[in-house]
């Protein structure tokens, strides 16, 4: 009983009508790393949520060190010890690292005496746990490993004993993810209990203690992570068995149909995004770009489909050129064959509050197909959706059913039935797989793997690297805005790593 | 998991809800009656029955209705391209040039159903033409829309008041008028309709437009929902960036949606200028543009909310001014408070028990969820 840090005791929520959490019961042994895993949409973030105090369970009771606790909101969580790093940062941009670390627990009106203050136990900090951290660094001027760390940091301040990690590794590199793991065993060595959200079980068998499995808003399992293996986790987060491994033949590349030449993009601010990056991609393969995000891939593909203006620079589409300085139209590169999933389905490539049925037809809602005149011919449109739903087993196969409603991975099967099922030569994918779940994230990737058999050109980019490694063909490794080396799939990990944090690329540069 | 998503019934939604905020903002109206030292059950009685106590009343409250109907369509439909348009005060009053020409013209010699569809071609005209400057800013220049219908407001205002008083004016009149417009200026009452239901119409200047205005919220809904037009508003409306990704045309939109608006506001014109005056005054719209602001918030942009939506706010506004008659210690200023107080709680203060209505009705809603879900799984 002494050992246990925190007890949930039949943790029950629901919104509405979905019940997020039925039942939940879990135990943390202190000093230990414990890792919850699930689909997207099984409940796990709601779970921490309750624990972090942004919702009030419906039911059941929270134990901390054994003695019940009412979180009604993150002080209270704070108070008991509860600290959280939240996926997106909740830093200051352009605050110090030492001024993110006290901001909320300044002590006093004056802030001289709780500067002063917050820099020796930063420092005291740093000396414990080996998190070296400039506290006079802006935060905008840090790399993302080291924002993290001030997150680490602002939690241990506030004395927390138990933190929570939502997602941790998600825009880190390999390095950076090591680094950190590093940091948990520290922290762990030191008495603090970690409870680690991730979806990657990679991780939870690297560095967790226990690994809890959660499905449809239950608790299905607590496995010692020593005792179990990952085939046998994924099995328990989708309920059935599950192919981790991509299977696929070799690729027979044809015609080039993308080439890009020289593309440049700066911001809005003048800086470059996209510095002077040429490739091509042929007929029947796929080519991945890798890196850590944030490294010009979003906007390289957003330039290419017409979204984002380009500096200077050519793009040939089917050997045709396409106005990427000038005129953009996404529409017109659509009716030229090009199909584009992009990285944010959320605030680009759908709209939630529309029906499925209308997202089915973003962007080619000027086909003759779907519209009577100026009206739109709601039964076509309609017919259409239950088609695309039923190929691509979206669920619920509700076509009148507000996007919103549908799962991460079911939303990201509504985008790609979409851009698929236009039998594009040239299909350019974002983040394919972000935050879908296990079960989803096979039958994605058989789709595009189906794409590039059937004779498309396949661009893809991601953040997830053993998703470029199991799929591409060739990877490119975009950073600080270039490609600083193209790799055959079978490079290593540390490889490919080395050049997604710019080190060997500079010396290939310089060579 | 993204945001929790609570769902309620469409009852709840769209009757529930709607009724409990008007009940507070009457209970609390009820508090401000109270608080000049004046029955609030009195004034209740007087605003209900002033508002449909006589078929001459219920004409008066459907009138305003009218009036509110266009306006309210007018914000709705801007709102649904992301638009929020302030100026249907200035697009009505601009509007009613189109309505005074074409009565001006023709009132001597056509019937009114020559007429009539003439003024409404030129009221929306005249309407969209003054939206469509400040969308063509937006969509050219990025002049934000709220500030600038918000100044066409003024000018429309000014422009109006030099029309009035040295072009459209007769000679050797005083007051800042048309001359009154003859028989085909004047649009038939719908006295039958009223009669339908045994009640006499009275004074009151309900007339045809009312049906013209039930019939733009018939289009204004098939334009939104049923068409490739209405479908690439609602896209910009709900996400400017996924519009970008779909190849539709911002600027483009943002044009046709505040002419669109525009249109309707100017039609709102109609109402006062050919079915009561039979000129045109100074002043004729009277703060209905910025109603129809209210209007569209309760209506939830949708035509089936706007309509019941438009005929409350007929109501405050004739039952309103019946209290202020028949309680000379109330003033028209206190309707005013009230009004707000509808504003206030139907509009802006919207969300406030929804939480602990959804609360309720997840509770309620828990066992049938666990047996659709087990029936899913």
């Amino acid at each position: 009983m002494d050992n246990i840090a925190i007890e949930l005791r039949g943790i029950d929520k629901s919104f509405g009508p979905v019940h997020a959490n039925k039942d939940i019961n879990l135990k943390v042994r202190k000093g230990t790393i414990h890792g919850i895993i699930g689909e997207n949409g099984a409940g796990k973030s709601t779970l921490m949520s309750i624990l972090y105090g942004f919702y009030q369970a419906d039911n059941g009771e929270i134990l901390v060190d054994g003695k019940p606790v009412s979180i009604r909101d993150p002080n209270t969580a704070i108070s008991v010890g509860i600290g959280m790093v939240h996926q997106h940062f909740m830093l200051v941009e352009n605050f110090t690292v030492l001024e993110n670390v006290m901001l909320g627990a300044e002590d006093s009106q004056i802030l001289n005496k709780g500067i002063a203050k917050a820099r020796q136990e930063l420092k005291r900090l740093e000396k414990e746990y080996a998190l070296e951290v400039n506290p006079d660094a802006l935060i905008e001027e840090l790399p993302v490993g080291l924002q993290q760390r001030v997150e680490i940091l602002k939690a241990l301040y506030r004395r927390a004993d138990i933190l929570i990690l939502d997602e941790p590794t998600g825009v880190l590199t390999p390095a950076e993810a090591d680094h950190l793991f590093r940091i948990l065993g520290q922290l762990k060595a030191q008495g603090k209990t970690i409870i680690l959200i991730t979806h990657k079980l990679r991780e939870i068998m690297a560095i967790t203690d226990e690994v809890s499995v959660m499905r449809r808003g239950e608790m299905v399992a607590t496995r010692t992570t020593r005792e179990t293996s990952v085939e046998e986790l994924a099995e328990l987060m989708v309920g059935r068995r599950v192919l981790l491994r991509v299977e696929k033949g070799e690729a027979s590349p044809g015609d080039v149909k993308l080439a890009v030449q020289g593309l440049t993009v700066k911001d809005s601010r003048g800086v470059t995004m996209v510095d002077d990056v040429s490739f091509e991609v042929r007929a029947g393969e796929i080519v991945g770009i890798a890196g850590v995000a944030g490294n010009g891939q979003s906007e390289l593909l957003e330039a290419i489909a017409g979204i984002r203006k380009a500096t200077s620079g050519t793009v040939l589409l089917n050997g045709r050129s396409v106005d990427v300085t000038g005129h953009r139209d996404p529409a017109e590169l659509r009716a030229r064959g090009l199909a584009h999933v992009p990285e944010d389905r959320h605030h680009v490539g759908l709209v939630l509050k529309f029906e499925e049925s209308e997202n089915a037809i973003l962007g080619y809602h000027n086909d003759p197909r779907y519209l009577k005149g100026v009206f739109l011919d709601i039964d076509a449109i309609r017919k259409d959706a239950e088609e695309k739903i039923a190929k691509y087993d979206i669920r619920p196969p509700n076509a009148r059913l507000k996007t919103a409603n549908f799962s991460g991975g079911n939303q990201q099967k509504i985008v790609l039935a979409r851009e698929m099922e236009r039998g594009p030569d040239v299909l350019i994918i974002g983040q394919p797989t972000r935050g879908v779940d296990v079960g989803a994230i096979e039958f994605i990737h058989k789709r595009i793997i189906e794409m590039r058999d059937q004779g498309k050109a396949v661009l893809l980019v991601s953040v997830e690297l053993d998703e470029i490694r199991s799929l591409s063909d060739r990877i490119l490794v975009m950073f600080a805005g270039r490609v600083v080396g193209e790799r055959s799939p079978e490079a290593t990990e540390g490889e490919l790593g080395l050049l997604m944090a710019g080190v060997e690329g500079r010396k290939e540069a310089a060579e | 998991m993204s945001t929790p998503y609570a769902k309620l019934p469409g009852w709840v939604e769209y009757g529930l809800i709607p009724l409990i905020n008007l009940a507070v903002a009457f209970l609390v109206a009820g508090l401000v009656v109270l608080l000049v030292g004046e029955n609030p059950f009195e004034a209740a009685y007087h605003l209900i029955n002033g508002a449909f106590g006589r078929g001459e009343y219920i004409g008066f409250t459907l009138y305003y209705a009218t009036t509110f109907i266009f306006t309210g369509l007018a914000v709705a439909v801007a709102f649904h391209a992301g638009l929020f348009n302030i100026g249907g005060e200035g697009q009505a009053y601009v509007g009613g040039i189109g309505v005074a020409l074409a009565c001006l013209w023709l009132d001597q010699v056509m019937p009114w159903y020559v007429v009539f569809p003439l003024a409404i071609l030129g009221s929306a005209f005249f309407g969209a033409l003054w939206a469509f400057l400040p969308g063509w800013l937006q969509a050219r220049r990025g002049s934000h829309i709220v500030i600038t219908t918000i100044m066409f407001n003024f000018i429309a205002s000014s422009l109006m008041v030099y029309l009035l008083t040295r072009v459209l004016k007769p000679l050797g009149s005083m007051a800042p008028q048309t001359r009154t417009f003859a028989e085909g200026g004047q649009l038939p009452k719908l006295d039958w309709l009223l009669s339908i239901f045994g009640l006499n119409v009275g004074t009151a200047p309900f007339n045809i437009s009312f049906l013209l205005a039930l019939a733009a919220a018939f289009g204004v809904w098939v334009l939104i929902w049923r068409t490739r037009l209405g479908y690439e508003m609602r896209t910009m409306g709900h996400s400017p960036s996924a519009a970008r990704y779909a190849g539709i045309r911002e600027s483009r939109i943002t044009v046709i949606a505040m002419m669109i608006s525009g249109g309707l506001a100017g039609m709102m014109a109609l109402n006062p200028i050919m079915g009561e005056q039979f000129r045109m005054q100074l002043d004729f719209v009277q703060g209905a543009g910025f109603v129809g602001i209210a209007v569209a918030l309760m209506g939830r942009s949708h035509p089936g909310g706007i309509i019941p939506a438009a005929i409350l706010f007929g109501v405050l506004y004739q039952g309103g001014a019946e209290i202020a008659f028949e309680m000379p210690s109330i003033s028209r200023d206190m309707i005013v408070i009230i009004q707000g107080l509808v504003i206030l709680f139907a509009g802006a203060l919207e969300n406030m028990f929804r939480p602990a209505i959804t609360r309720a009705f997840a509770m309620r809603g828990q066992r049938t969820a666990a047996v659709v879900q087990t029936k899913g799984a």
